[in-house]
């Protein structure tokens, strides 16, 4: 297990050099020079010339990239060509509502999925599976943006439960949560539809197995199997999919965002881009890289807890 | 009273009648051996009297446990009774596991389930039942996982894990049958020894002869669903009357007339000259040198043209791994192959016209073909290896044609899928795809093992009357003996990546030379060897 953990972590670190390379070299080449876009169409050369020096991007290549990289590291993001505020500030503002918002929406996602994932496996071909796969069907099928819309409509303004969208702030735990609340079901729904197929053709899968009938040999009951023996086994590509989602989570929430007015990471890159604040749009993604890899990490060591045929060191 | 009695019993599956009117008892300490072909209701009979039929399976009839119906019992009751008066042990030790749990929590769950022990307790039962299978503890602590042992290990863990409350009645299930005969030896040797220590029963279930007659006291021959001869095992075999029962005994020793042409020297159709193929091991620790794996070591052999050779050794030899270096699937590390004359590039491997004179079939009838093309298309797959010259039209399928009633089959089979064959007729489409472009060599790797025997016997006649016909050559890779001596001229035993042995076939067979060749044979089953040891025992 140690030089499984190691093994895993010197290849977290590879992925996250070669992100940032790779994203610092894209928005390099992307046209649209930050300094002519500040200064308007009718900028002298001069002047833009003077700007391109502040925002130090006349420097060398390599030269830049280090110090990007190196102001990372020191959590210094550089100064927003448009807000002209620490961009480690912006993103901290935002971060506080996205993670949070990411996590809810896994939570609840994973809490639907599990449980109706394993009804419709157990109780294959009944008509709760097939309503359980119908409803899924359907939750796969809507776009998330559309429920959050029939969200809004029914408890924000008919019932008048939640606010249609917005985002308090902290200070209050309850309500934050709250104002969180609907975007996280729109975005847990079609996540949700996803992960309890998944769970019920795994689960499917595995009961199937030659040791779920050793188990029953044993005199264990159909429940005794399916906790004991089954579950364990299942969760690897179920695993695999949480994974997935939750990075998607992070950073695609971008259109539920705007649906529900909340501050996040996803508006912030948005507006990064069409204004052409380049330090923002690189700043924002390699923390979502960062994300991404750190969670992909995280499901590899959970494959490993979950099965100990993968505890062996690296290929 | 019997320790289990079965009466009339009777199992559909909706409108299929499954099994029909079965008689069978155990006796304590007693060894019954019910065998029958693939569908003849053999596990359906063991799985009906654990009660865990399938979904909409329903049985009539009785079976009795020590004297009570279990038939229409409810499931908390038989769970009482799977585990605790019944232990079963399955065919398949590398799945029969849980791969996520250690073996000691496998065995113990049934001490906890049964006994109600707690776990500190049930571990202990554990490693005492462990040790009964031999399965020491200073080898196999508990807190061992399945994929850190081998077969014959992993079925001890499940026999361990039936036998840990000492059941009065033990089902074996084809326990040996995906072992290597040595292995196979060890596991029967230790069933035999379990039954006679606690008196169990034991159903022992099997399609192989061999096996049965030298562990059963008892023996039932089932066919589709019908129990159609029982008896005393040695009375039984020697007058059978059933003419199924009959066939079945003929097939399992069945050898196939030979006529073959004069063995022509000259270009052999395969020379394989010190071979060597080798695979990296993964690392150990992260900055350790990777170890090399030798599958293959040195080895040299040469086939003549209509010359039938085989190959033996137990799983993991190397003999799958030559055969596939032989076709230029894997690169070698060493040495030369050529194939009727032609060398291989080791770099480059094989050309198109190298290909064509040899051909393959191998082990699995269900997963050696592409469900979704019809059978025209699958045996005319090799014509691709003919480039420009290959038949196109009427000729290609008169071709396809000829291949088919070459081995049996109509050629209106053509617009077939394979779906709608049987195992042992879709082994004769993949020995009809072998053929199609007339190759000097076909290698058939485990071509027969996975078929019943009476079909293996008729396959077995195919492949000896075209290779006489069509003075073809065969590399008959196999862990059967039996069937490599049936069929083949010269065999060579492989172990460890290296041939310990080669020679003609029953002079070899006759008078094994090398220790391991010895061990082999005195391993494998042998039905008439088996009987007359029975025989022996009785008249002392």
């Amino acid at each position: 297990m140690p030089s499984f953990l190691l093994g895993r972590g010197i290849s977290l670190v590879l992925s996250l050099i070669a992100a940032s390379v790779v994203i610092f070299l894209v928005l390099e080449v992307v046209p649209g020079d930050p300094a002519q876009f500040m200064l308007g169409l009718n900028a002298t050369p001069e002047a833009v010339a003077t700007l391109r020096q502040t925002l130090g991007l006349d420097g060398p290549l390599l030269e830049r990239y280090f110090s990007w990289i190196f102001g990372l590291l020191r959590g210094d993001f550089g100064i927003s060509y448009t807000y002209k505020v620490p961009v480690a500030g912006l993103i901290a503002d935002r971060i506080w509502i996205s993670l949070p918002l990411a996590l809810y929406a896994l939570a609840l996602s994973t809490l639907i999925a599990f449980p109706v994932g394993i009804i419709a496996a157990v109780k294959r071909n009944s008509p709760a599976d097939v309503t359980i796969m119908g409803a899924t069907q359907i939750g796969v099928a809507v776009p998330n943006f559309w429920f959050a819309m029939l969200l809004v409509l029914l408890f924000a303004v008919t019932l008048r439960w939640f606010s249609a969208g917005g985002f308090p702030g902290w200070h209050d735990p309850l309500m934050a949560l709250k104002a969180l609340t609907l975007p996280a079901v729109a975005l847990a729904l079609p996540q949700a539809s996803i992960l309890a197929r998944v769970m019920r053709s795994s689960l499917l899968d595995t009961l199937g197995e030659d040791y779920i009938r050793s188990a029953r040999a044993k005199g264990l009951s159909q429940g005794q199997t399916l906790w004991r023996h089954a579950l364990r086994n299942a969760l690897i590509p179920v695993l695999t999919i949480i994974g997935l989602q939750f990075s998607f989570l992070l950073a695609g929430a971008i259109i539920i965002e705007n649906v529900f007015f909340l501050p996040g990471l996803g508006r912030l890159v948005f507006q990064g881009i069409t204004s052409r604040d380049l330090i923002v749009v690189k700043s924002v993604v390699m923390l979502l890289v960062f994300a991404v890899i750190l969670v992909t990490f995280l499901v590899d060591v959970t494959y490993a807890l979950v099965d100990p045929r993968l505890r062996r060191a690296v290929r | 009273m019997a320790l289990l009695e079965i009466k009339d019993l009777s199992l559909s599956i909706g409108p299929f009648g499954i099994l029909r009117d079965i008689d069978l008892s155990v006796d304590a300490g007693e060894i019954v051996g019910v065998i029958g072909e693939s569908g003849s209701g053999k596990s359906m009979t063991a799985l009906a009297v654990m009660q865990l039929i399938p979904v909409g399976a329903s049985t009539r009839g009785s079976v009795k446990l020590e004297g009570r119906e279990v038939l229409g019992l409810p499931d908390a009751e038989m769970r009482k009774i799977r585990g605790g008066t019944i232990g079963m042990v399955f065919q398949e030790p590398m799945t029969a596991l849980n791969p996520v749990k250690t073996i000691g929590d496998q065995v113990a769950e049934t001490a906890m389930v049964h006994g109600g022990m707690r776990r500190a307790e049930a571990m202990k039962v554990a490693r005492r039942t462990l040790d009964r299978v031999e399965l020491p503890a200073d080898r196999f602590p508990l807190d061992r996982y399945p994929h850190e042992l081998s077969g014959g290990q992993r079925q001890r863990v499940v026999i361990a894990m039936a036998i840990a409350m000492r059941p009065r009645l033990l089902i074996a299930d084809e326990p040996t049958t995906a072992l290597d005969v040595t292995t196979q030896a060890q596991i029967l040797t230790l069933l035999q020894r379990l039954v006679d220590e606690d008196g169990m029963g034991m159903m022992f279930i099997t399609h192989d002869l061999g096996v049965i007659a030298g562990i059963a006291d008892k023996v039932a021959i089932m066919r589709r669903g019908e129990v159609v001869e029982a008896g005393e095992t040695v009375a039984l075999f020697r007058n059978l009357q059933h003419p199924y029962s009959k066939a079945l005994f003929e097939a399992s020793s069945h050898i196939p007339p030979r006529n073959p042409p004069a063995v022509t020297s000259g270009v052999p159709v395969l020379a394989v000259d010190e071979v060597v193929r080798e695979y990296p091991l993964p690392r150990r620790g992260l900055f350790e040198k990777r170890k090399v794996l030798r599958a293959v070591d040195g080895v040299s052999l040469r086939i003549e043209r209509g010359e039938n050779v085989g190959l033996v050794g137990e799983s993991g030899c190397g003999k799958s791994t030559l055969a596939r270096a032989i076709m230029a699937l894997e690169p070698v590390q060493g040495g030369g192959i050529a194939i009727s004359g032609e060398p291989i590039d080791p770099r480059r491997g094989a050309t198109f016209a190298t290909r064509r004179h040899l051909q393959v079939v191998f082990q699995d009838p269900y997963g050696s073909f592409n469900p979704r093309h019809r059978v025209d298309r699958l045996v005319s797959e090799p014509f691709h290896l003919l480039g420009a010259s290959a038949p196109t039209g009427a000729e290609r399928e008169k071709r396809v044609a000829r291949a088919l009633t070459e081995v049996g089959l109509a050629a209106s089979d053509a617009s077939k899928y394979v779906h709608e064959f049987s195992g042992g007729q879709r082994q004769r489409i993949a020995i009809a795809r072998a053929l199609i472009i007339e190759p000097s060599l076909i290698i058939l790797d485990e071509a027969v093992s996975a078929l019943d025997v009476s079909v293996r016997a008729q396959v077995l006649d195919l492949l000896a009357d075209l290779s006489d016909r069509l003075q073809l050559s065969y590399l008959f890779i196999s862990h059967d003996l039996a069937v490599v001596r049936s069929i083949t001229d010269r065999v060579l035993v492989m172990r460890a990546g290296k041939i310990v042995e080669a020679g003609p076939t029953e002079e070899l067979f006759r008078n094994p030379q090398h220790p391991y060749t010895r061990e082999l044979l005195a391993a494998t089953p042998n039905l008439e060897a088996a009987l007359a040891a029975r025989e022996r025992m009785a008249a002392n």
